[in-house]
Order: C-alpha cells, then structure tokens, then sequence
C-alpha cells in the first residue's frame, strides 16, 4: 500500500538555509542523499545534524533554498521514519506504542497485535511488550522508537544518534538492526558521535561544520584521505569547532 | 420578615437535635430528601455530559490551532472559568423567558432550563482546563505524530485519548461547581417543589424557614457525593497511571 507511492530518493537539498531568531542553523547546504549504503553525518555539536535530520523528515521548513524527496518538494512523510535522540513514548504499552503505528500505516487491525510484539521481539524487548512505555528506561524506550519507526517500513530511516544512551551490548544490538534494514533495502541517514560506530556502520560519510557540509564522501575515502583538513582533525579526534 | 426569623434560629447556635434530625432523614431514606437529591444529580450530571461534548473538542481545538486573537480568546475562556452564577442564570433567564429569542420553548422553570444554565458555567471550565491538558501533552507528542504522519482529526483523537486521566480532574472541576451552584438554578429553575428544587436551592430555602434538619440532611448528602465522586477519580487515576504510564 505504500509502496504505490512514488519513491522518496534522492533526498536533495539545494542552498538550505535554516535561521532561528538571530541563529544561523543551517547556512546554504548542498547535500543529495542517494540510495545506496547507510550515510553517516558526523561532525561537533551544533554543526546542524539534528536540523538536517529534521529537514530530511519534512518536520521544519528551510528559511532558504529547496528540500526534495525524489524530485517532489512535498512529499508528506509516508515513506520515511525518523528515531529521535530523545524519542517520546505514548502514554500506551510498548506493544500499543508500536501497533498505533501500525494502524496509523493502515496495517489490518487483526494482524496489528502479533505484528507489534513481533516488532518488539526484533529489537529485543518482546518480554516487555506490556508495560508502559513510559516506564520503561531510556535505552528501552530507544529500541521501542526503533520498532515504532521500522513499523512504518521506511524507505529512508532517519536516526537521531539513537545509540547515545545505550550500553554496549544495547548499542551492538541496535546497530545489528540497523544494518539487517539497510540490507533490506532501507536507505539509512544518521547522526552519530562515535567514530567506531562509523567505521562499522557508514557506506558514505557526510561531514558538517556549522550549518554546512564540509566533506562527503565514501567512508573509505572519509577515513583514508579526507580531503579537507578539518575532516582530519575530526578523524584525529582533534577538537573541531 | 423571613431574614428575621431566619437571624433568630440561627443566632440560637448549633443544636444537637437538629443534626441528629439530620441523620435520621438520610438513615430513613425521606422521599422528599432523596427525590431532590435525585433531580440535582440528573440536573448537573446532564449540563457536565453537555458540556463535555461541546467543550473536550473546542478545548482540543484551540489547543492545537494558531489564529489571530487567539490569545484573547483563551484569556476570555481562562476568565469564564470563573463566571458568576447569577449573571448566568440572568442571562439563560433572559433569553429563555417569553419575551425572549428561545421564549417560545416554554423552557423557563423546567429542569432543561437548569441543564442549559449550569452547561453554559460549566463549559469554560472543561474547555479551559482541557485546552491547557491538551496543548501541554501536544508540545511533547508534535514532532513524534507528525513524523508518523498523523492527520488533524487523528491528533485530537489520540491527545484526548491519552490524556484521559488528566481530563477526568476537568470533568470534577466542573460536576464540583455544577453541583454546588446556587444562583443559576434558582433564577432559571424557580425552586419548584418536587420540579426544580435541587439541593442548594432546597438547602437556602430550608435555611431561611428554619427547618434545618432537612437542610443540614441535604448537606451532608451532597458534599458526601462530591466526595465520593472525588475519591472514584482519584483511585481511578492511581490505577491507569500504573498501567499507562
């Protein structure tokens, strides 16, 4: 059913800028997001990463220049979910939390239950199914969001650093998860912090500095020879501002 | 005449036969005490369904809309809370009285009467607070509905769906005042016996003829209900926010 819609990639943003009172969030970036392997954005904080997720997901305007999914300036947000650094849970079960998802996808009514809980059962948490989400602690609610934005079987999944606050096992769990929807063919956009986690998960890297995007490139490249002497500093683990 | 009579009763101080008569109405279940008791609760519990139906969505709707004047408009509704009972009950007097614009409904001095009246002071109340529950949860829920793409009608259902428990205080806030109102009642109601006499209506009439046993009995009565009705919602919110979160 969704997928009679036309695609969403490539992703185009052309010259966005993005102000906020006074603040220059985003200032005349240039990026296509292409299908393809998982594009990682790194860069400090405040370059925009969150922002750019933002834009991508349609959930702001850009104050200048043109966001397109697949060459359509309003795309509405049907074939892409996005996993928020701090996720909110409804005031539902976390089985509930995923089946209003499905129902919002137009999933039929009497499958939605075992769809939720087997949702659930991906990202780890089937024996919590039950509780409120609410309740739950912050990686567990993470991995809820997870299975709440794979509901929506995206064809682009926008993750918000979704492994910031997890624990190792946690985070290798949901970067499993991450690269079975990428093989599945789900074109991954995330922001991350973690040079490892990088490594391990980027095909393509997109490297920003206040509000722009300063390199991108194939993560081979980006950890090999990045072009920019900033990306080598970042890659050093020098602080860039 | 009557405030003097009244003044002597009272100014005799608290008797311990009459709340003992008191008791005894309630224990024997009096036929006149319950049969007001009875059209009070049908009275305040109909104008709180009223407006609730009306005033859940208009709150819901103002909550999630942006216009010009917008604030003006929540100010006013925050201001209606608070809407003197007499001013109310002249004005549903005024346009239900036969010379008025809905005169012809022969509705002045009937129990419809009473539900209109108490539906008109009741509904800021509901509104207003539901608008505040509602705007407050829709800041948290905004980016994760629209991100999920849920449409305008879905959002209010789902923002009045979970915040359910915190409406319920809405409604108590209003069925409290709806219950406890005097001035309303008796202008559009005229305290007809056996008709539109409710329990404050019955309580200052009582009061002022000096028969205080029927008036403390029907005290008791009703902040017992307001009560109980206060301890249901309170077990009731305990209970969801263990399974809800």
């Amino acid at each position: 059913m969704m997928r009679a819609t036309p695609s969403d990639l490539p992703l185009v943003l052309d010259g966005v800028s993005l102000h906020i009172g006074s603040t220059v969030v985003l200032d005349r970036l240039d990026l296509t997001i292409a299908p393809g392997a998982p594009t990682l954005v790194v860069g400090p904080n405040g370059s925009g990463k969150t922002t750019l997720l933002r834009l991508c997901m349609q959930l702001v305007r850009p104050s200048q220049g043109r966001v397109s999914w697949g060459g359509r300036t309003d795309a509405g947000q049907g074939r892409r979910a996005i996993l928020f650094q701090k996720p909110v849970m409804l005031r539902r079960s976390a089985a509930a939390n995923v089946a209003y998802v499905l129902a919002q996808v137009g999933h039929p009514r009497h499958l939605r239950a075992a769809q939720a809980l087997e949702l659930l059962d991906r990202v780890g948490l089937a024996d919590l199914a039950a509780r409120p989400a609410r309740r739950l602690s912050g990686g567990e609610q993470q991995r809820v969001a997870l299975a709440r934005a794979l509901a929506r079987q995206p064809e682009i999944l926008l993750l918000d650093e979704p492994t910031a606050s997890l624990d190792p096992a946690a985070t290798l769990h949901v970067e499993e998860i991450i690269r079975m929807a990428a093989q599945s063919g789900t074109k991954i956009v995330m922001a991350s912090h973690d040079l490892g986690q990088v490594r391990r998960l980027a095909g393509e890297v997109v490297f920003m500095i206040r509000g722009r995007v300063c390199e991108q490139a194939s993560a081979e490249k980006f950890f090999d020879r990045p072009s920019t002497t900033e990306a080598a500093a970042f890659i050093r683990g020098d602080l860039v501002l | 005449m009557q405030q003097k009579s009244h003044e002597i009763c009272c100014g005799q101080g608290f008797r311990m036969s009459e709340s003992v008569g008191a008791w005894q109405l309630i224990a024997s279940g009096d036929a006149t005490l319950f049969a007001i008791v009875r059209l009070s609760l049908a009275v305040s519990l109909s104008a709180v369904a009223i407006a609730v139906i009306v005033g859940l969505p208009l709150g819901a709707l103002l909550a999630l809309t942006r216009f010009p004047g917008r604030s003006a408009v929540v100010v006013v509704l925050n201001g209606f809370m608070g809407l003197p009972p007499v001013v109310v009950g002249l004005t549903v007097y005024l346009l239900l009285s036969r010379s008025g614009p809905l005169g012809e409904f022969g509705l002045l001095f009937t129990p419809a009467a009473m539900v209109v009246a108490q539906a008109l002071l009741v509904l800021p109340i509901i509104a207003a607070l539901a608008r505040q529950t509602i705007e407050d949860l829709w800041s948290e829920y905004r980016d994760e509905l629209t991100a999920m793409g849920v449409g305008p009608a879905g959002r209010v259902a789902t923002l009045l769906w979970d915040s359910r428990f915190s409406l319920i205080t809405a409604l108590l806030a209003g069925f409290g005042r709806a219950a406890a109102e005097v001035g309303t009642v008796m202008i559009v109601g005229g305290n007809i016996e056996g008709f539109t006499r409710t329990m404050t209506t019955a309580i200052a009439l009582e009061t002022s003829k000096g028969n205080l046993p029927l008036a403390m009995g029907l005290g008791i009565v009703l902040i017992g209900i307001i009560i109980a009705i206060n301890a249901a919602a309170w077990g009731l919110r305990l209970w969801s926010e263990q399974r809800a979160g």
